[in-house]
C-alpha cells in the first residue's frame, strides 16, 4: 500500500470557449496508480465534465498524452509515484497544439504535418504484381525499421522547442515518418520525400536539440531520423536527382 | 531561394569559414611574437593581393553566416516573418559585408594608393 492516503492533483481546466485556470483535487493514494487513473478518478467522481482523451489505456494507441508536471508523457503509462512532488502532481494538456478543451489537445496541426511531410506511402507495384521481397537485414530496411514503432502520441511535438518558437516547422514525428519511407524498399518516390520536408518548416528548420528522443515514451530517435533527412537533401544537392 | 538553399548557403559558408579562422589566429598568434608594430604589420598586408583575397573572401563567408544565423534567431525568438524578416536579414548581412570590406580595404588595399 502506499504510505500516504490522498494526493493534491493540479488540473489546467478551460479552453478557447473559457479562461484556462488550474483546479485543485483531492484523489486517493492507491499502489501503482497512474496519472492517467488520477483523471479518470477525479472526472469519474468528482467532477464528470473533466474532458481528456485515452482509448487503450496500454501504451499503445497514443491518445492520452498530456503534460505531467510540465513535461510531456504518456499517462497510461506514467506511475503517480515516479512523477510525484510532495504530494501533488499537475497535468495540463499537451504543449505547442490548441487546447479543445481541459486536458483535451487539438491533434490537427500535427496530423496535417504528417501529410504535408508526405508522410504516404508511394506505391512501386500495383496490386497485381507478385509481392516484392525485401531482406529484413538490408542496412536500410534496417533504419525504416527504427521508426515504425512510433504511436502518433504528439510527446515528441509537444517536447519540441523549434515547434514552439516556429509554429510552421512539421515536427520531429512527421519527419520521422518521412525518413522511415524514404527508407522503405517499396516507396517509390524519394525525391517527392525530399520535396516535402525541404519547404517552408521542414528538416532543416531542427536546432538538433533532441526532446523528441529524450522524451520520446517508445525509445525512438527522430532526432537522428531528421539527420538522416538532412545528409539526404544535402547529398541530392550535390548529386543531382535521381534519374 | 528556398529554406534549403538558406541552410546550405549557412552550412557552406561555415565551411568556407573554418579554415580563414585557424590561419587568422594561427598568423595573429605568430606575428606578435618577435614584437611587430601596428606599422609593421600594416607595412606587410598593405597591397598584398593575397591577404586581400584571403580576409576579403572571409568578410564575405561572414556577413553571409552570421546574416543567415541572425534570420532564424529573429524568426523563432523575434516572431518575424515575410518581408520584414528578409529585409531585416539584408540590412544585416549587407551591414556586416560594409564594415568587414572597410576594413579590408584600409588593411590590405591602403598601401596601393
Amino acid at each position: 500500500m502506499s504510505d500516504r492516503e490522498s494526493i493534491i492533483v493540479t488540473v489546467q481546466r478551460g479552453g478557447p470557449a473559457t479562461p484556462q485556470y488550474p483546479q485543485e483535487f483531492e484523489v486517493p493514494a492507491f499502489e501503482s496508480q497512474t496519472v492517467l487513473d488520477v483523471v479518470s478518478w477525479i472526472q469519474q467522481n468528482v467532477d464528470p465534465t473533466l474532458t481528456y482523451r485515452f482509448a487503450c489505456r496500454v501504451g499503445m494507441c497514443g491518445s492520452c498524452a498530456m503534460m505531467v508536471n510540465g513535461v510531456p508523457r504518456w499517462t497510461c503509462r506514467t506511475h503517480v509515484n515516479k512523477v510525484l512532488k510532495g504530494g501533488k502532481i499537475e497535468v495540463g494538456p499537451l504543449r505547442n497544439l490548441p487546447v479543445i478543451k481541459d486536458l483535451a489537445a487539438d491533434m490537427d496541426p500535427f496530423f496535417d504535418k504528417w501529410v504535408a511531410a508526405e508522410g504516404r506511402h508511394h506505391p512501386t507495384l500495383s496490386r497485381d504484381d507478385a509481392i516484392a521481397e525485401i531482406d529484413p537485414e538490408q542496412a536500410q530496411r534496417k533504419e525504416a525499421s527504427l521508426g515504425i514503432e512510433c504511436i502518433n502520441c504528439s510527446i515528441c511535438y509537444s517536447a519540441c522547442d523549434t515547434v514552439a518558437g516556429d509554429s510552421d516547422y512539421l515536427g520531429p514525428a512527421a519527419l520521422q515518418r518521412a525518413w522511415t519511407l524514404y527508407n522503405d524498399g517499396k516507396d517509390a518516390d524519394k525525391d517527392a520525400i525530399l520535396d516535402a520536408v525541404s519547404g517552408k518548416g521542414g528538416c532543416h528548420s531542427c536546432h538538433s536539440m533532441g526532446s523528441c528522443t529524450a522524451y520520446c515514451p517508445n525509445g525512438l530517435d527522430p532526432l537522428s531520423a531528421i539527420a538522416g533527412l538532412k545528409r539526404a537533401t544535402t547529398q541530392r544537392f550535390f548529386r543531382g536527382r535521381a534519374k | 531561394m528556398t529554406p534549403f538553399h538558406l541552410y546550405m548557403a549557412q552550412r557552406l559558408s561555415a565551411l568556407v569559414m573554418a579554415p580563414f579562422v585557424l590561419v587568422h589566429l594561427g598568423v595573429m598568434i605568430y606575428a606578435i611574437q618577435g614584437g611587430l608594430t601596428a606599422a609593421e604589420i600594416l607595412g606587410r598586408t598593405q597591397g598584398s593581393v593575397f591577404w586581400f583575397l584571403f580576409y576579403g573572401m572571409f568578410v564575405v563567408a561572414v556577413a553571409l553566416h552570421a546574416a543567415l544565423g541572425l534570420r532564424v534567431v529573429l524568426a523563432e525568438w523575434a516572431g518575424l516573418r515575410g518581408r520584414t524578416l528578409t529585409f531585416t536579414a539584408w540590412i544585416i548581412g549587407l551591414g556586416l559585408l560594409g564594415l568587414g570590406a572597410n576594413a579590408v580595404w584600409a588593411v590590405t588595399a591602403g598601401g596601393m594608393s
